[in-house]
């Protein structure tokens, strides 16, 4: 038995690490890559992304578009339109509505990443423990997610954000924290079940097979063959929840039950700028006008990525 | 096929048990109940209170009954003004099946037309027209584009007004006239509608597409037909079966919708009442308007998956 394993696993080693140096160049990685990048819209997207988490995370403290503390009020030029020292005019308190949006938009891509960071950790445990995990837990595990996904999302981002605020727990005082958990708890359910799905059929495929004769062990198998192999969809579905995490978040924080102040989010300044769209359209446009942007950019980019990672859909 | 329907049915039951028992634990794992205010009531006046809710019972003894109470249809009372909460919720939900079922109606119409229209055209300057349209809707939130449309037709052209609902807000409403306002409904319905239209266009077009390459479409072509009859007869019929499916989806979509769009446009209707409910801690309504969301999605994504199989003699259920 154990000369049996001495012999198998050099030659199973061998043939995993041998490979790859010429495979990797031309590899599936590459090759997705140079689809994505030949795709003109996702290509698009991720300019208009990169100049935008440049500007909201950077341009907020160093350069020409820090002009302005978001807060800073000056009641004497409240509802200016656009113009050259305010570029996107003023709210209903005199601030830059510049400086706000950028702030905003920040908080919206943290909320974003944050969100779909929790949902992978979730969904990849979930949906692997009932792929791997045997005939109970996968049934136990799946009835869960069925449940779940009946919910109405909104409701249970709403029910679970008022459990969360307004406690003494260290992390939960960060209003941004609060709502990473809230849509994180609905939106694992799909990630689990393309997981689950993946990996039950990926069991199947003769490559795994091989490796299973070879000798390699489970968790070999899962880490080596199944895992990277599950990646591509998983991407795919991750970068769609991001737009539907800063749509869930900025549509909650619009009806007053998203982020908690004192957080400057683009669903808060949208629906203060509602409130006072007589006064001044622009308090709305601008903050609108960036979540659209915001979600169309994710979009294209999911599009791009969906059809780069899996060329048989096209 | 029977025992298939008969077995769907049946899990809505533990569907909405399970739902029931989530509400209820992630509602009164909320620090505080309904009547904790900023002005503190007297004593024996809370307590009374609670007694009349139960809220002095164990958790376990309220949620038993409460799940007694719902197998006979009784939602309880609301909290915030005393009301029963089937009541409340028959009211509301009237209002949020019409702006629901009117914006599924016109998201079908014109998610279909669209992407009929651009598959035909296929790499036409429709085609195009459509795509964008469809791709806009699928990603601008309802809230902005009911932000935007509102701005450019309630408040700039004043064509359309923004505040309440336009159709009847009681059963007995439905035939008197006076109750219809259409310059109330449009809007919301738009704002409504958009997501969905956007995604059966994109559904329709390729589900078009790819029946038009098949060979009896040729087939039909060859034989003489007129073009007319070849779209309508043979291509469209064909092309249904995968709209269907994204009808239950987007049933849900709407569902939850209804809970930005009513309170953009101050539309009492249930998803209005959810956040009113949730604001005031109102336990019975919120408990109530759960279920009936919950209920209503699972209704809609059975009967799509039984129109599915009547559709479709292909798929059979075990």
């Amino acid at each position: 038995m154990t000369t049996q394993e001495t012999l198998i696993t050099p030659a199973d080693g061998a043939l995993f690490e041998a490979e790859p140096r010429l495979g990797r160049q031309r590899g599936l990685w590459s090759d997705a890559w140079r689809r994505l990048i030949r795709n003109r819209l996702a290509l698009a997207a991720m300019a208009i992304l990169a100049v935008i988490v440049f500007l909201s995370f950077i341009g907020t403290t160093y350069g020409p578009t820090a002009r302005f503390e978001p807060n800073d009020q000056q009641p004497a030029i409240k509802f200016q339109g656009p113009s050259a020292e305010h570029w996107f005019g003023t709210d209903n308190l005199g601030r830059d509505l510049f400086a706000r949006v950028l702030e905003g938009v920040r908080i919206s891509i943290q909320i974003g990443l944050g969100t779909q960071a929790l949902v992978l950790v979730i969904g990849l445990a979930i949906g692997a423990g009932a792929a791997l995990g045997g005939k109970l837990s996968d049934n136990l595990l799946m009835r869960f997610t069925d449940i779940m996904y009946a919910f109405p999302d909104l409701l249970a981002i709403i029910l679970v954000r008022s459990i969360l605020v307004g406690r003494d727990i260290p992390v939960l005082t960060n209003p941004k924290v609060i709502v990473i958990m809230a849509i994180a708890f609905v939106n694992w359910t799909t990630i689990a079940r393309l997981v689950r799905g993946q990996m039950l059929s990926l069991a199947e495929r003769d490559y795994v097979l091989a490796a299973r004769a070879l000798g390699a062990n489970r968790w070999r198998i899962v880490y080596t063959h199944m895992l990277p192999n599950t990646l591509g969809p998983v991407i795919v579905a991750l970068t769609f929840g991001i737009p539907f995490a800063i749509f869930a978040e900025a549509a909650l924080s619009f009806v007053g039950v998203g982020t908690p102040p004192p957080a400057i989010s683009l669903g808060i300044l949208v629906s203060t700028g509602y409130d006072v769209v007589q006064r001044n359209a622009w308090n709305v446009v601008f903050p609108a006008g960036a979540v659209a942007l915001l979600m169309l950019c994710f979009t294209f980019l999911g599009d791009g990525l969906r059809d780069a990672l899996d060329p048989r859909t096209r | 096929m029977t025992a298939y329907v008969i077995r769907r049915v049946l899990w809505v039951i533990p569907v909405l048990w399970a739902v029931a028992t989530i509400t209820f634990l992630l509602m009164h794992a909320v620090p505080g109940g309904p009547f904790t205010q900023d002005k503190s009531l007297p004593p024996a006046v809370n307590e009374a209170l609670e007694r009349r809710y139960h809220f002095d019972e164990p958790l376990w003894q309220q949620y038993g009954h409460y799940l007694i109470n719902l197998t006979k249809g009784d939602l309880g009372l609301s909290v915030s003004n005393n009301q029963e909460v089937s009541e409340v919720v028959r009211r509301t939900f009237f209002v949020t099946a019409q702006l629901g079922l009117l914006s599924l109606l016109v998201a079908v119409i014109v998610g279909m037309t669209l992407g009929t229209v651009a598959a035909l055209n296929h790499n036409g300057p429709f085609d195009y027209i459509g795509v964008g349209f469809a791709t806009i809707g699928a990603s601008v939130p309802n809230f902005i584009l009911g932000a935007f449309i509102s701005i450019v037709f309630a408040v700039q052209l004043g064509w359309f007004k923004l505040q309440g609902w336009g159709g009847p807000l009681e059963w007995g409403d439905v035939f008197d006239t006076g109750a219809y306002h259409w310059d109330k409904v449009v809007l919301p319905v738009v704002a409504l509608s958009a997501l969905p239209a956007s995604y059966i266009a994109r559904v329709t077009r390729a589900s078009v597409l790819e029946v038009l390459n098949q060979d009896y479409i040729r087939t039909a072509r060859a034989k003489g037909l007129r073009e007319t009859t070849v779209v309508l007869r043979h291509t469209i019929k064909n092309a249904l079966i995968p709209v269907l499916t994204v009808v239950g989806p987007l049933a849900a979509a709407l569902v939850t919708g209804s809970f930005i769009i009513e309170r953009m446009f101050s539309i009492p209707g249930l998803g209005l009442e959810t956040i009113r409910a949730v604001l005031a801690r109102d336990y019975n309504t919120i408990m109530g308007t759960t279920l009936v969301f919950t209920l209503v999605i699972s209704i809609a994504n059975l009967l799509v998956d039984l129109a599915y199989a009547a559709v479709d003699p292909r798929i059979r259920y075990r």
